[in-house]
C-alpha cells in the first residue's frame, strides 16, 4: 500500500492527465456525435497542435499569444480538412470516414516528421507557470496546477458554446438527429463546418497545453487518441459529459494504478473499459442509437 | 469480386497463378529492386493479410487491433523456443498460433458485440492493450522494449540429416509455401456456405440475423481466423529475423495492415500482398534517393488518402473488376435492358394469368411443432414508446394453415406488432406463442429457426449478390441451423438447398434472373424475391408485411395468386392495405386501431362491423366536436 501523500500527488497526477484527456476526447466525440465521423486523424492534430506551439514560441515571446496564433491556426486546418476532404465523406461508409481520416494523419504526421525531423523537441515552461507550488505536505509543479484550472476554463467555455449558444443547439440537435435539422431549414454543413473545427482546435489545444510537459515528437498523438478512444468509449458515443466524466476516470485509473504497481496503470484503463462493455455496453452517458 | 469456384481448371485459376507468381518471384522480382528477404517480408504481411481480408473485406468488420495477434503468435512462440521450454520450431509455431487464436476468441467476443465505429474503437483499444501487456506486465518473459533476441529457425528431419532452414532462399521458400497454402484454405473459407453468410453480413447484417443465422458466431469466427493467419505470421517473423520486436505488438503495425489491404485492395485475398510489395518496396527504394529518406510515408499517405477517395476497389480489385466486368458485360448490359423493358412497359411474365393453382413443395422440411390447432397466438401483446401506446394489448390467434390478415388505417401499429410476432422487436408486455411454444424474447434469429420468417414492408435484399445467392443464403439457414463450420464445402454443394432455390426461382418466376445481382431487378420483382427470401428458409408460419406495396394491378393479381399458392400449404399472416385483396385472400382478419384491437372474425364480419367502417371511413365518434 503506498504511502498517502504519493496517493493523493498521484491523484493530481491523475487530475491533470484526465483534464487533459477530456479536452481530447471531448474534440473527438463532438466530431463523432455531430457528424458521425470518428476522426482517425486525433492524434496526429494532437502532435501538430504541439508543433505549432513549438514554432510560434521562437516568434512571439508570450506563451498566451502563441496559444492564440495556435487557435487561429488550428481552426484554418480545420476549415481546409472539412472543406477539401472530409464533408464529401458524410455519406460515406464509416469504414470509409476511419480510414480517409487515418489517412490524413499519417500524411499530417509525417508533414511534421519532414518538417521538424523525427527528434524529441522541448517545449519549454512559461514564464508564469515555472516552478513548483507548496501545497501543505505536497510540492506540485506549478504549470501542472495552472493547466488543470486552464483546461477546466476551456471545458467550461466549450460547455457554454455547446450548450448555452444557438449554434450549440444546432448541433446538440444534429447529434439526434441531423435530418431533421436539416429539413428545419438550418444551414447543416455550415454547422458541420464549424463543429469539425472547433474540434480540431480542441485537440490543438490540448496538444499546445500540453507541449511544455512531455516530450514533443511526430507520433506523441498516437497514444493520446487511443485513450480518447478508450474515453469515449467510457462516457458514450457522442455525449460531451461522458466525455469530460470518461476522461477524467481514465486519467485517474491510470495515475492511481502507477502508485501502486506503474506496470499496470495502462492495462487497467483497458481492463476497465472491456468489463463497462459488459455492464453497460452504450457507456456511461450514451444511449442506444448512433453506433 | 470474390467469385465461387466455378469447378474444373477454371476454378483453380486463381490459385495457378498464385503458385507461378511464387515460382517467378525470386528470378524476376529481384531486377525490381526486392531482395529475396524483402520478398519473403512481404509473403509475411500477406499471410496476416489472408485472415485480415476475411474480417474486413469479406465480412466489413474494420479492426484496428491485428497487431495484438501478430504480437501474440510471435512471442508466445519465441518464448517456447528461446526458454528451451519446447525445441520444435513448427510444435512452437502451433501453440503460437493457437494461443493467437484463442486471444481472438476473448477480443473478438466483446468486439462483435459492437458494430461500426465501435467495433473499430474496440479492436484499437485492446490491441493497445495487449502492447501494455507486453511492454510491461509481462517484461520478465516477452524482454519488454527489448524483444526477445535469438529465435531459432526452423529445421527439417531428425539428427543427422536435419536440415536448417537458413535465411535467404530456403526462408524465402518455406514462407511462399505457407503462403499458398493459407490461401488455397481462404479461397476454400470464402466459397463456402460460412463465406458466403460473411458476405451478406457485409451486405445487410439485419436480414441474416433475420433468417435465422446467428450472426454474432458467425462474426466471431471470422474474427478468430484472422487472428489464427496473424498470429502463424507473427510466428514465422520471429524465426525469420531471429529476434521477435515488440513493435510487432503497436497500433503502426495493425494500421500498416489496413493502408496495405486498401492499397492493394479489399476483398481480394491477394490485395494485402500486393499492398504490402507496393508498401515496403517504397521505403526501401524511396529511401535509397536523397532528400527522399523521409518522405516516402509521406508519399504512401497521399496516395492512401487518394485511393480512399477514389479507386476504392484497390490495385486488385480494380483488376479483378475490370476482368470481370469484360468477361460479363454482355450479360449485365442484357439484365439492365430487361429491367428497363420490365418497368418501361410493364411486361413482366408473371402479368400473364395464372391459370392454374400451383403447388408450394419446399425440398428443405420446416421444423416440426407441436400438432396444436393454433399456429401463432398474440397474448395481450404491448409496445410503449415513452407515452405513446403503438400497440397496447393486443391478442389474437391464427389458426394453422389459414391465411389471416392484420389491417388498419395508418398508425395503427400494424408493423410494430408484426415486429413483435417474431421479436424483431421485444414487446413492453405480453408474448407471442409459435405452436404454443414462447418466442418472445429469444432473438429474431432463433424465432427464424423455430419456424417464423417475415418478407419486409421495405425490400432487406443483398443488393450486390446475385437472386441465387440471395435465396441460398435463406435457405442455407434452415438447412445448417443458426451456426456450423463447414469451412470447406463448397457453398452451393448442398443437393437439398440446390434444390429448393431452383424451386423457389420457379415460383417466383426468376429463373431467368438467377445470375443478376439483386440491385439491377425490376421493383416487383425484388418485391417478389423479398417474399421469396423468405419462403426459402421454409417457415412454418410466413409473415407478409404489405407484400402488394407498389405493385402495378396486373403484379398484384400475381402477386395474390402467388400468395394463396402458399397459403395452401403453411400458415400465412398478411398486413396490407389494399382491402380488396385483402378480402378475397383472407379466411380471418384482425382490425387494429390506434393501437388496440377493433374487432377480429372472418372476412364477412368485417365487411359488415360498423366500428371497422368507421374506423376507415373517418367517421367521428360520438364524443369528439365535429
Amino acid at each position: 500500500m503506498p504511502s498517502w501523500p504519493v496517493l493523493i500527488s498521484q491523484a493530481f497526477n491523475g487530475l491533470a492527465l484526465g483534464t487533459l484527456l477530456a479536452l481530447v476526447s471531448s474534440g473527438l466525440t463532438i466530431i463523432l456525435g455531430t457528424l458521425g465521423v470518428l476522426n482517425f486523424a486525433h492524434g496526429a492534430l494532437f502532435a501538430v497542435g504541439a508543433y505549432a506551439a513549438f514554432v510560434l514560441l521562437q516568434y512571439t515571446s508570450s506563451f498566451v499569444l502563441a496559444i492564440v496564433v495556435g487557435c487561429g491556426f488550428m481552426l484554418a486546418l480545420g476549415f481546409l480538412l472539412e472543406r477539401i476532404i472530409i464533408r464529401y465523406f458524410y455519406d460515406r461508409p464509416h469504414e470509409d470516414q476511419i480510414l480517409v481520416t487515418y489517412g490524413v494523419g499519417i500524411v499530417l504526421v509525417e508533414c511534421v516528421r519532414a518538417a521538424f525531423g523525427g527528434n524529441a523537441q522541448r517545449v519549454p515552461v512559461p514564464s508564469w507557470g515555472q516552478g513548483a507550488t507548496q501545497m501543505g505536505f505536497l510540492i506540485y509543479p506549478t504549470y501542472r496546477l495552472q493547466l488543470i484550472a486552464i483546461i477546466a476554463g476551456l471545458l467550461l467555455s466549450l460547455y457554454l458554446v455547446l450548450y448555452r449558444t444557438s449554434m450549440g443547439l444546432v448541433v446538440r440537435a444534429g447529434i439526434e438527429n441531423p435530418g431533421m435539422v436539416g429539413i428545419l431549414g438550418i444551414n447543416v454543413r455550415r454547422a458541420f463546418l464549424l463543429v469539425f473545427a472547433i474540434g480540431v482546435v480542441a485537440v490543438g489545444l490540448a496538444g499546445m497545453l500540453y507541449a511544455p510537459v512531455v516530450a514533443v515528437t511526430p507520433d506523441m498523438g498516437a497514444n493520446f487518441m487511443a485513450q480518447s478512444f478508450v474515453v469515449i468509449v467510457l462516457g458514450g458515443l457522442g455525449s460531451f459529459p461522458g466525455a469530460v466524466i470518461g476522461g477524467l476516470i481514465a486519467g485517474e485509473i491510470i495515475s492511481l494504478t502507477s502508485a501502486f504497481n506503474s506496470s499496470y496503470s495502462e492495462v487497467m484503463l483497458y481492463a476497465l473499459m472491456a468489463v463497462l462493455l459488459i455492464m453497460r455496453p452504450q457507456g456511461l452517458f450514451g444511449s442506444e442509437g448512433r453506433a | 469480386m470474390m467469385r465461387p469456384r466455378s469447378g474444373g481448371l477454371r476454378g483453380w485459376l486463381p490459385e495457378l497463378a498464385v503458385l507461378c507468381t511464387l515460382i517467378v518471384a525470386p528470378i524476376v522480382f529481384p531486377h525490381l529492386g526486392f531482395s529475396t528477404d524483402l520478398l519473403t517480408r512481404v509473403l509475411n504481411w500477406g499471410l496476416i493479410g489472408l485472415g485480415f481480408d476475411i474480417l474486413f473485406g469479406l465480412t466489413g468488420l474494420l479492426s484496428f487491433g491485428q497487431a495484438a495477434f501478430f504480437g501474440v503468435g510471435g512471442f508466445v512462440s519465441a518464448y517456447l523456443l528461446v526458454s528451451h521450454t519446447i525445441d520444435s520450431v513448427w510444435l512452437a509455431l502451433t501453440i503460437g498460433t493457437v494461443a493467437a487464436g484463442l486471444f481472438g476468441l476473448l477480443v473478438g467476443w466483446f468486439a462483435v458485440r459492437r458494430v461500426g465505429i465501435y467495433f473499430t474503437m474496440i479492436t484499437l483499444a485492446f490491441g493497445q492493450m495487449a502492447y501494455f501487456i507486453e511492454n510491461s506486465p509481462l517484461s520478465d518473459y516477452t524482454g519488454g522494449e527489448n524483444g526477445i533476441p535469438g529465435v531459432p529457425v526452423p529445421v527439417l528431419g531428425f539428427g543427422a540429416h536435419a536440415i536448417r532452414i537458413s535465411a535467404g532462399m530456403p526462408m524465402y521458400v518455406l514462407f511462399a509455401l505457407i503462403f499458398f497454402l493459407g490461401y488455397v484454405l481462404a479461397r476454400r473459407i470464402v466459397g463456402s456456405p460460412v463465406g458466403a453468410i460473411l458476405l451478406a453480413i457485409k451486405e445487410n447484417t439485419g436480414r441474416v440475423a433475420m433468417l435465422g443465422h446467428n450472426v454474432p458466431a458467425y462474426k466471431l469466427t471470422a474474427f478468430v481466423i484472422a487472428a489464427l493467419y496473424a498470429g502463424l505470421a507473427g510466428g514465422l517473423l520471429g524465426s525469420f529475423q531471429s529476434y521477435m520486436p515488440p513493435d510487432a505488438f503497436s497500433l503502426e503495425t495493425s494500421g500498416q495492415l489496413v493502408v496495405q489491404t486498401i492499397v492493394g485492395g479489399a476483398g481480394t485475398l491477394i490485395g494485402p500482398l500486393v499492398g504490402a510489395a507496393v508498401w515496403l518496396w517504397l521505403r526501401d527504394n524511396l529511401q535509397l534517393i536523397p532528400g527522399f529518406a523521409i518522405l516516402w510515408k509521406l508519399v504512401l499517405g497521399i496516395a492512401f488518402i487518394i485511393l480512399v477517395i477514389g479507386l476504392r476497389r484497390g490495385i486488385c480489385g480494380e483488376i479483378a473488376h475490370w476482368w470481370n466486368e469484360r468477361r460479363n458485360l454482355a450479360a449485365a448490359k442484357a439484365a439492365e435492358a430487361k429491367t428497363e423493358a420490365i418497368e418501361a412497359h410493364n411486361i413482366d411474365p408473371i402479368t400473364k394469368p395464372v391459370a392454374l393453382p400451383r403447388e408450394v413443395r419446399l425440398t428443405i422440411a420446416e421444423p416440426t411443432t407441436g400438432d396444436s390447432d393454433i399456429a401463432l397466438e398474440a397474448k395481450s401483446l404491448a409496445r410503449h414508446y415513452g407515452g405513446l401506446k403503438a400497440v397496447d394489448g393486443v391478442s389474437f390467434k391464427v389458426r394453422r394453415g389459414s391465411i389471416h390478415a392484420v389491417i388498419g388505417p395508418n398508425g395503427a401499429g400494424k408493423s410494430t406488432l408484426f415486429k413483435m410476432l417474431l421479436d424483431e422487436v421485444s414487446p413492453s408486455s405480453g408474448e407471442v406463442l409459435l405452436f404454443g411454444e414462447k418466442i418472445t424474447g429469444v432473438g429474431v434469429s432463433r424465432a427464424a429457426q423455430l419456424g417464423i420468417a417475415k418478407s419486409n414492408q421495405l425490400n432487406q435484399l443483398f443488393p450486390n449478390l446475385s437472386v441465387r445467392k440471395n435465396l441460398r443464403i435463406a435457405a442455407l439457414a434452415r438447412r445448417r441451423g443458426p451456426m456450423r463450420f463447414d469451412l470447406l464445402r463448397g457453398a452451393g454443394s448442398i443437393p437439398d438447398v440446390e434444390e429448393q432455390i431452383v424451386s423457389i426461382l420457379g415460383l417466383l418466376n426468376l429463373v431467368e434472373r438467377a445470375d443478376t445481382p439483386a440491385h439491377i431487378l425490376a421493383y416487383g420483382e425484388k418485391r417478389r424475391l423479398e417474399i421469396g427470401m423468405a419462403l426459402a428458409t421454409s417457415p412454418n408460419v410466413l409473415l407478409l408485411d404489405e407484400p402488394l406495396a407498389g405493385m402495378s394491378p396486373a403484379e398484384r393479381i400475381a402477386t395474390c395468386a402467388f400468395i394463396r399458392d402458399i397459403g395452401r400449404s403453411r400458415t400465412v399472416v398478411i398486413v396490407e392495405h389494399d382491402l380488396d385483396a385483402i378480402f378475397e385472400l383472407a379466411e380471418r382478419i384482425t382490425v387494429l386501431y390506434e393501437g388496440r384491437l377493433l374487432a377480429d372474425g372472418t372476412a364477412d364480419e368485417i365487411r359488415r362491423n360498423p366500428a371497422v367502417q368507421d374506423a376507415y371511413l373517418g367517421g367521428l365518434h360520438a364524443h369528439e366536436p365535429a
